[in-house]
């Protein structure tokens, strides 16, 4: 029971890293209907520039906010400069900028930084929580996962700017006729993707250490959380999120043993999926003939 | 019987007078000439494993420092280093390029055992010197069936099984937890450690937990292995999960006799990102010098070895140990060329690094030398035990050999 | 003009079949080797732009037929002595199995929840095969290493040149396959499903059996060529079939265009030699240079090489016959 109760807390530990990199492609799902593979990478790159800064001796919640604005006019700028000239190109066409743009963060982060994995220093207390199992960071970063999870939703639901995003995601053509300026909404869920991204970057960093291949696996993960509990929620992939990481790690630890744990992780996944097709908390979309 | 004896003097006394000439002459493969020496190598500068590439920035840096001062009995030695991004079909495709389009003498310190599994028979068939492998894995001392591949390191299961005798020794009736990377190298770790406790084994280790380089975090398999009871801890995890495990060990108050692999034992790059206080009582071995150990300090081929990195490769982190092996490899292949005088070619390359004797690369241990010969495909096999004490690792025990 | 044009395909068509077909006795080894690799990509994409471009269901684990496809081969060579010919269809047969068995459960994904579920597949395919309760068939993390074929007795061609030349033979057959599959009931019906599906399901079409063929002709396509690549490749690990690899095949199908049978051969021909041009042009990060490649590809030929090629063909073809006109 003790053993169960362990893997539960570190499981959403865990999770809470994969939530916060939903939230990333939540935001930018909701604002431009692509999911971008990029955004791990992003967030990384983000993480790399922050501890340049901390390396340089600037304080810590100052390195944060300035590489929150940092990213998030890169981000504005990654869409009016990159993304725009394929808005209308088939949706594979897209991904493949999406994929281009990862290989290149990637190998140009691998390129300055090196791969030596480098130490990221957390904001909050040293001393272990729970009797260990959870270190105060880690509770701090579910804390600030949740908090950017209610500014998300305060932001989509009550403000007319979030209201003009969704417009414009869902239907471009008649935003436009309704005057907004749909290129600039578009850069801004840009922007406020990647300057998620960094938070999620920040948070994750003193867990599992910096590194350029530190998405990578946590991209996957972050996608099937996203996807599983509904693509356009964010409670739903923060809730996919922590659901993953406690799954994963009870499978692992109690049922199927570590050998094939990330097979039955994404098994249980598809599994959901397949019960309910549009996640967990998604809207399901009826197309009418 | 005394005409017997005549020829064979007779053919003796030829065979003195026509060796040194055939010595003088210079005699060159493919890629070698009066000028230069071309040889190539395939790296992970991409990919999951591309931590790894820095090994090659560092040995091809060390060679350009070698051709600073002459090269190699008056050639410059040309290292021709190939992306493989640890894909075994893109290793294929990049060695032969190198030795069909490009005409390398030999191949040097490719990475990686798949890597190194799916071009073993092309080069022993094609009959060109795979030299130095940059893995531990133990198949690749095995002059027999394979004559034109050698390693460098000591094996992977030479290491666990001196693990696996300090356990037997000290603490007889422990129950062991290993946590090991679900791939070739986690597995011939664990295989010899295995095989290092013997019929104890199955009865000592009471939990293994595996992992994939595409985890974000091993602190599950942590959390599930102290819950086992065990008080041994074998380590076998690579850098970056390395100074997890470490870390997660500590915070979860568990105190095991902790075993951690050679592969992360830099001070550097895994026990400062861990924690240095967390560090304490880890047990490794090493074989050759870790820069960054306050140890070696003042130790002159260290003191080289920053040298040379600042100089010839200043974008390299020279805490990192991987540097420090690239440096100490490179060290070993310019010794072993120098050995081949004029006889350049693939034959005597062979023939050279298969009958090194008590050779003193500056950089490895003191004490521990390297030794081949040609039923002897294992340049190093001695390795040395150490512990960390918050500070540096201290080396403790003899020196041991396979 | 119709009839003209099809004359000139054919033209050119045997051209091209005649220059593949001298390509081994023209250059070097290794490079023939290349191309052999090629080949093998290209009927790939061949399978790959049947699931997607044609039917319009998105798959980013193909590298996981690949791969069943390449063992399967492998184990029936080195465990029940199959002479590597034979490994070649049965591997296909294999694949075109699983593969409509994972197409029914995905018949209730679309979009993003398909991709997901393909690439989980992908992802997942190292770790199956490195399960130790198979290890005894697979070889578990060492692989298998595979004997290189010789050419039959009595053919004067090297080992490179028997297999450029055998999987040449295999990729003209595959496509003839597909471009009739393309043109007749089935494909138009894969069209329909893609485009209109509930029209097309309002017209009788049985949306199921459709889906799920497709998805297992494509894992055919792809297991064929898995196979063919584990014999050039001479060895099979877990490490060769990452995530990485269905996603290599992604970019080759929208590099070399969609719903385009010759889009294969362009995406097949991008994904094995511009990583070489990229590691050419830029030691320090190559793998960034190919992405620009990618996005520059992206921008200039959002159809694809041959959407683009399509597209300039007719413009030319309007301008003579506009000239024509004239005169």
């Amino acid at each position: 029971m003790e053993a169960l109760l362990h893997q539960v807390l570190s499981g959403l530990a865990t999770g809470g890293i994969y939530a916060s990199l939903a939230l990333a492609l939540v935001m930018i799902y909701r604002s431009t209907n692509h999911i971008n593979f990029a955004q791990g990478e992003m967030a990384m790159f983000s993480t790399y520039l922050a501890w340049t800064l901390i390396d340089a001796g600037v304080s810590w919640w100052l390195v944060f906010l300035m590489t929150v604005g940092a990213s998030f006019v890169a981000g504005m700028a990654i869409e009016r400069l990159l993304i725009r000239p394929v808005e209308h190109a088939p949706l594979l066409t897209v991904v493949i900028v999406f994929i281009g743009l990862l290989v290149i963060f990637n190998s140009v982060a691998g390129w300055i930084y090196s791969y030596t994995i480098k130490s990221f220093p957390s904001p909050f207390p040293a001393e272990p929580v729970f009797g260990g199992l959870m270190s105060a960071h880690e509770l701090g970063a579910i804390g600030v996962t949740l908090v950017v999870l209610l500014l998300l939703y305060l932001f989509f639901q009550f403000t007319p700017l979030g209201l003009a995003m969704r417009a414009v995601a869902q239907n471009p053509a008649s935003s436009r006729l309704a005057g907004i300026r749909v290129g600039w909404m578009l850069a801004l869920g840009w922007g406020l993707a990647a300057a998620i991204g960094a938070v999620a970057g920040m948070m994750v960093a003193p867990v599992i250490y910096l590194d350029p291949n530190m998405m990578s696996g946590v991209l996957l993960y972050a996608f099937a959380a996203a996807l599983m509990g509904g693509i356009d929620s964010p409670g739903g992939a923060v809730a996919g999120g922590f659901i993953v990481g406690v799954v994963e790690n009870v499978m692992g630890a109690f049922v199927i043993g570590t050998e094939l744990k990330l097979t039955v992780a994404l098994l249980v996944i598809i599994g959901v999926l397949l019960v309910r097709p549009s996640g967990l908390f998604g809207k399901v979309f009826v197309t009418r003939v | 019987m005394a005409n017997a004896y005549r020829a064979l003097a007779a053919a003796l006394a030829a065979s003195l007078t026509l060796a040194p000439a055939a010595h003088a002459q210079k005699r060159y493969g493919p890629g070698a000439s009066d000028t230069e020496i071309k040889f190539g190598q395939t790296m992970p500068y991409s990919g999951p494993a591309s931590a790894y590439g820095t090994i090659g920035k560092a040995e091809a840096a060390y060679f350009r420092m070698i051709n600073d001062q002459g090269g190699v009995n008056g050639r410059k030695l040309n290292l021709i280093s190939l992306d493989d991004g640890y894909s075994p079909p893109r290793t294929v495709e990049q060695i032969r390029k190198l030795v069909e389009d490009e005409q390398v003498l030999f191949a040097f310190q490719t990475l990686g055992t798949p890597s190194n599994t799916a071009i073993q028979k092309y080069m022993n068939a094609r009959k060109v010197p795979h030299l130095f492998v940059a893995t531990g894995a133990t198949k690749w001392g095995d002059p027999q069936h394979n004559p034109w591949t050698m390693g460098w390191q000591p094996t992977y299961q030479h290491e666990s099984q001196i693990y696996a005798k300090y356990v037997l020794k000290n603490r007889p009736n422990a129950k062991i937890a290993v946590l090991y990377q679900n791939d070739d190298y986690g597995k011939d770790y664990l295989k010899g450690f295995k095989d290092g406790l013997g019929s104890q084994a199955s009865k000592l280790i009471v939990a293994e937990a595996s992992y994939e380089v595409t985890d974000p975090t091993v602190d599950s398999q942590i959390v599930a292995l102290k819950a086992s009871g065990a008080g041994v801890l074998f380590n076998i995890t690579t850098p970056k999960f390395a100074a997890q495990a470490i870390r997660k060990v500590h915070d979860i108050g568990w105190r095991p006799l902790h075993f951690l692999n050679n592969v992360s034992s830099s001070v550097a790059s895994v026990l400062q990102p861990a924690g240095l206080d967390k560090s304490v009582g880890l047990i490794s071995v090493a074989y050759f010098k870790d820069p960054t150990d306050p140890a070696w300090k003042d130790d002159k081929a260290v003191q080289d070895y920053f040298a040379f990195m600042k100089k010839y490769y200043p974008e390299g982190n020279a805490a990192d140990g991987l540097n420090a092996y690239g440096y100490a490899v490179a060290q070993t292949l310019v010794q072993a060329l120098k050995q081949c005088g004029d006889d350049l070619t693939r034959e005597n390359i062979m023939r050279q690094a298969a009958s090194i004797k008590d050779l003193d690369v500056p950089m490895l241990l003191p004490g521990i030398r390297i030794n081949t010969s040609p039923t002897d495909f294992y340049p190093i096999e001695q390795v040395q035990l150490m512990r960390f004490d918050g500070k540096t690792w201290v080396l403790f025990g003899d020196i041991v050999s396979r | 003009m119709a009839r003209q044009a099809r004359w000139w395909q054919w033209l050119g068509l045997l051209a091209a079949l005649a220059l593949l077909c001298a390509l081994p006795f023209a250059l070097s080894n290794y490079r023939t080797f290349q191309f052999t690799l090629a080949l093998v990509y290209a009927i790939v994409l061949l399978g790959l732009n049947i699931l997607t471009g044609y039917n319009g269901q998105i798959s980013l684990g193909h590298g996981a037929f690949y791969a069943i496809g390449a063992y399967t081969a492998a184990i029936l060579m080195d465990k029940f002595g199959v002479p590597y010919w034979a490994t070649v269809p049965l591997a296909g047969a294999v694949c075109l199995v699983f593969g409509f068995l994972f197409g029914l459960p995905a018949l209730r994904l679309h979009g993003h929840y398909l991709a997901l579920a393909t690439f989980a597949l992908a992802v997942a395919m190292p770790q199956i095969l490195k399960y130790k309760g198979i290890e005894e068939w697979t070889g578990g993390v060492q692989g298998i290493v595979i004997l290189k074929p010789d050419p039959p007795a009595g053919v004067a061609l090297n080992q490179d040149q028997w297999l450029y030349l055998l999987t040449l033979a295999v990729a003209v057959v595959m496509f003839v396959l597909a471009w009739n599959l393309i043109h007749s009931r089935v494909g138009r019906a894969w069209m329909a499903l893609r485009d209109h599906p509930i029209a097309a399901e309002a017209m009788g079409i049985n949306s199921a059996l459709y889906k799920a063929s497709a998805f297992g002709i494509s894992a055919l396509y792809t297991g064929v060529a898995g196979a063919l690549g584990a014999i050039v490749v001479q060895f099979v690990a877990p490490d060769s079939f990452t995530g990485v690899l269905s996603i290599n095949f992604l970019i080759g199908l929208v590099i070399g265009g969609l719903a385009s049978i010759s889009g294969a051969v362009w995406g097949a021909l991008f994904i094995q030699f511009v990583p070489n041009i990229a590691d050419h042009i830029s030691k320090a990060a190559p793998w960034a240079i190919y992405g620009i490649f990618m996005i520059a590809f992206a921008y200039a030929m959002p159809t694809g090489v041959a959407g683009f090629l399509r597209l300039a063909w007719s413009r030319t073809a309007r301008r003579t016959a506009g000239a024509r006109a004239q005169a």
